[in-house]
């Protein structure tokens, strides 16, 4: 027995000196961090030739629709049809979840929230877009064009999909008084104890930070991305009660949906296109409010692989998703504000856009955006901020 | 004929031991690896350099400490009660039932194994639901949870207990049965001092099974486990952002099971299974 432990050993340290001579070869890129340091250099491409017949996307549920879901519903088919590009989609369900999907070197584009955006950037996982080749760019609105999450010293790395708010969802045959407060998941909990949501992911703590800003004021958060280290603590207090009165997280949209819809769930955060999958004729009723406090959201920009097999492709599908009628079709489907201006004229509810304030700036400003919590405080406030990975094990904590 | 023979046997033995050295041997070494990486704190990409520090954490973080003894207690759980279902099973199937009896039941045990994990795991779900049919028939039902939990994993991996234990009841001979009543042994006895030594191997052989498939599980306890997490969990949230984490944490089930094996190697258990 003894010896075979001793001969397992040797294979194991063997294998293992291995594997460590062959990988060290492969520098990882040390730099990083936002701000200070560069991205790697890369070039941006000239022109876009040929199709490659492939693409293969990474998406948030409900950017690239084949049909599947609701046969009214597709506008990857037509792209199939018009680019020859056959299109693969894999759904991320966090931010996280996407930029390791990403790094994995087998996909040709992800739409990436700004919690990934510069993850994405300062690794050299997307490569730097040029934007007149996609010809849409043009009309996208000027609000989301080289903003801090999708751009570096000018050099835009994507194209701008959309944005839009975290929003309450509730069933209106159990949660009968219209909830208009993030309270009613916090503080107010107890009242659905067992069947409270919540997102399942760190950047969800934001949500409690901003709800303690407004609750809270003596805390002195201003920006839900920028917390000390006390200010963390106090969010992750709240989260910690709220977790007694949650029955289930949700990552998994359809989870989400299925918990609502069996009654497990009644109330807590949602992405408007649960509550469309729900629907209108399901025995369960359900609401979506932007509570008063306000919301944590995203804004959402297509980028392309430094590695992508298939660029071509994925230049195209840039400019077929921010085609007025497609961007349109998108926006509606998923419930947020459009990117391209000229998706206006194009929706089936002739107020879509006002409803959503697309080209409002002053209210796209309200929205806290998802983004990496760095040290240096993202709102500019100081450098006494906490990082990204303190949320992470933070978030662990909370779950216990 | 000997380079012949020779070669026939390298042909023959050269693809599985290349399949245990290469695919699992090397992915065990890859993994222990990539427990000392580094990685960068902005973007969360690996860095290749030697660090102790993901291991260390491992060993004095009191949240892994804690999911880590979550774990072992639902694994040896389910184990239990695998064993407790499965023994008075197995003795009826291999002793007392008739032989239609006994196929109707070894189909019935292993009906399920056709069955997808995750349309198992479902079935539980909605079976177990708040709302669902065993709260309508019942008035009560456990919701989603720990005790969720350890229902679905002991039914999902019942019948890895129930087959060897089976089969340990029917290698014991009728005669040693015989004999031992012959000899004036009651039959509580002849259970204690005849049977249960020679199946102890069959409920030892199924109790690897339960145990380290359940040290390893997180998509059941993601289905029915509300907002319970055990290791595997843990590794997986893991895996997207702290890769190198990810692997120093999967050391843990690792050991486990190695242990638990040492120990069932101590109790003499696989010498003749």
């Amino acid at each position: 027995m003894k010896s075979t432990v001793l001969r397992l050993g040797f294979t194991l340290a063997a294998c293992a000196t291995l594997v460590v001579a062959c990988s060290s070869s492969g520098s990882g890129n040390g730099g990083g961090g936002g701000g200070g340091n560069t991205p790697p250099k890369m070039e941006t491409p000239s022109a876009v030739g040929k199709g490659e017949g492939q693409l293969n996307l990474i998406a948030w549920p409900g950017y690239a629709e084949d049909g599947s879901n609701d046969p009214a519903v597709n506008w990857v088919t037509p792209f199939e049809t018009k680019t020859g590009c056959q299109v693969n989609v894999k759904v991320g369900n966090t931010s996280d979840e996407m930029v390791q999907l990403m790094r994995t070197g087998q996909y040709d584009g992800v739409s990436a929230s700004g919690n990934a955006t510069l993850k994405l950037i300062y690794a050299g996982d997307v490569a730097p877009v040029n934007t007149s080749l996609v010809p849409n760019y043009a009309t996208i609105t000027p609000f989301l064009k080289d903003r801090p999450w999708n751009s570096v010293n000018g050099q835009m790395y994507g194209i701008p999909h959309g944005w839009g708010a975290n929003l309450l969802m509730y069933n209106i045959g159990v949660v009968t008084d219209a909830p208009d407060s993030w309270a009613s998941v916090f503080t107010d909990a107890g009242k659905y104890k067992g069947k409270v949501t919540a997102y399942d992911d760190p950047i969800y703590i934001a949500d409690a930070a901003l709800y303690l800003s407004k609750s809270k004021p003596e805390l002195g958060i201003k920006d839900p991305y920028s917390l000390t280290s006390e200010q963390l603590d106090a969010a992750v207090e709240l989260l910690k009660a709220q977790k007694e009165n949650v029955g289930e997280y949700w990552s998994d949209y359809t989870k989400a949906v299925q918990a609502f819809e069996s009654g497990t769930s009644v109330i807590g955060t949602t992405w408007q296109v649960i509550a469309n999958l729900i629907g209108t004729d399901n025995k369960v009723q359900v609401n979506t409010v932007l509570p008063k406090e306000g919301a944590t959201g995203w804004s959402d920009t297509w980028m392309v692989s430094s590695k992508a097999a298939h660029p071509n492709c994925m230049y195209q599908w840039m400019d077929w998703i921010t085609s007025p009628e497609i961007n349109a079709q998108v926006a509606e489907y998923f419930g947020e504000a459009p990117a391209q201006t000229k998706a206006c004229e194009h929706t089936t509810q002739k107020d879509f856009c006002d409803v959503y304030h697309a080209t409002d700036q002053k209210f796209s400003d309200q929205i806290h955006y998802w983004t990496t919590p760095q040290q240096q405080c993202v709102d500019g406030s100081g450098d006494n901020c906490t990082t990204y990975d303190q949320w992470v094990d933070k978030w662990q904590q909370i779950k216990g | 004929m000997t380079v012949r023979r020779r070669a026939a046997l390298a042909f023959l033995l050269v693809p599985p031991m290349a399949w245990l050295v290469l695919a699992y041997l090397g992915s065990l070494a890859v993994l222990l690896v990539s427990a000392f990486w580094g990685r960068n704190s902005f973007t969360g990409a690996v860095v290749h350099e030697f660090t102790g520090k993901n291991v260390i954490r491992v060993l004095t973080d009191e949240l892994f400490r804690a999911v880590t003894l979550r774990t072992l207690g639902v694994a040896l759980l389910v184990t239990v009660l695998c064993m407790v279902l499965a023994v008075p099973l197995a003795l009826y199937m291999a002793k007392v039932a008739s032989p239609r009896a006994r196929l109707m039941l070894v189909v019935a045990v292993t009906t399920p194994l056709w069955a997808s994990y995750l349309v198992k795991a479902y079935a539980w779900r909605m079976l177990l639901s708040p709302e669902g049919p065993l709260a309508w028939g019942t008035g009560y039902s456990p919701g989603y949870g720990l005790t969720a939990t350890i229902i679905t994993l002991t039914y999902l991996w019942l019948p890895y207990m129930v087959i060897p234990v089976f089969a340990a009841f029917e290698r014991v001979p009728d005669s040693l049965l015989d004999a031992s009543a012959d000899l004036g042994a009651s039959d509580a006895s002849t259970l204690r001092m005849v049977v249960a030594p020679l199946v102890f191997p069959g409920i030892v052989a199924g109790s690897i099974f339960t145990f380290s498939l359940s040290m390893g599980d997180y998509i059941a306890v993601k289905i029915v486990g509300g907002t319970t997490q055990l290791l595997g969990n843990v590794i997986y949230e893991k895996l997207v952002d702290n890769q190198p984490l990810a692997a120093a944490l999967s050391l843990i089930p690792l050991t486990a099971i190695v242990l638990y094996m040492l120990a069932v190697k101590r109790t003499g258990a696989l010498e003749n299974v």
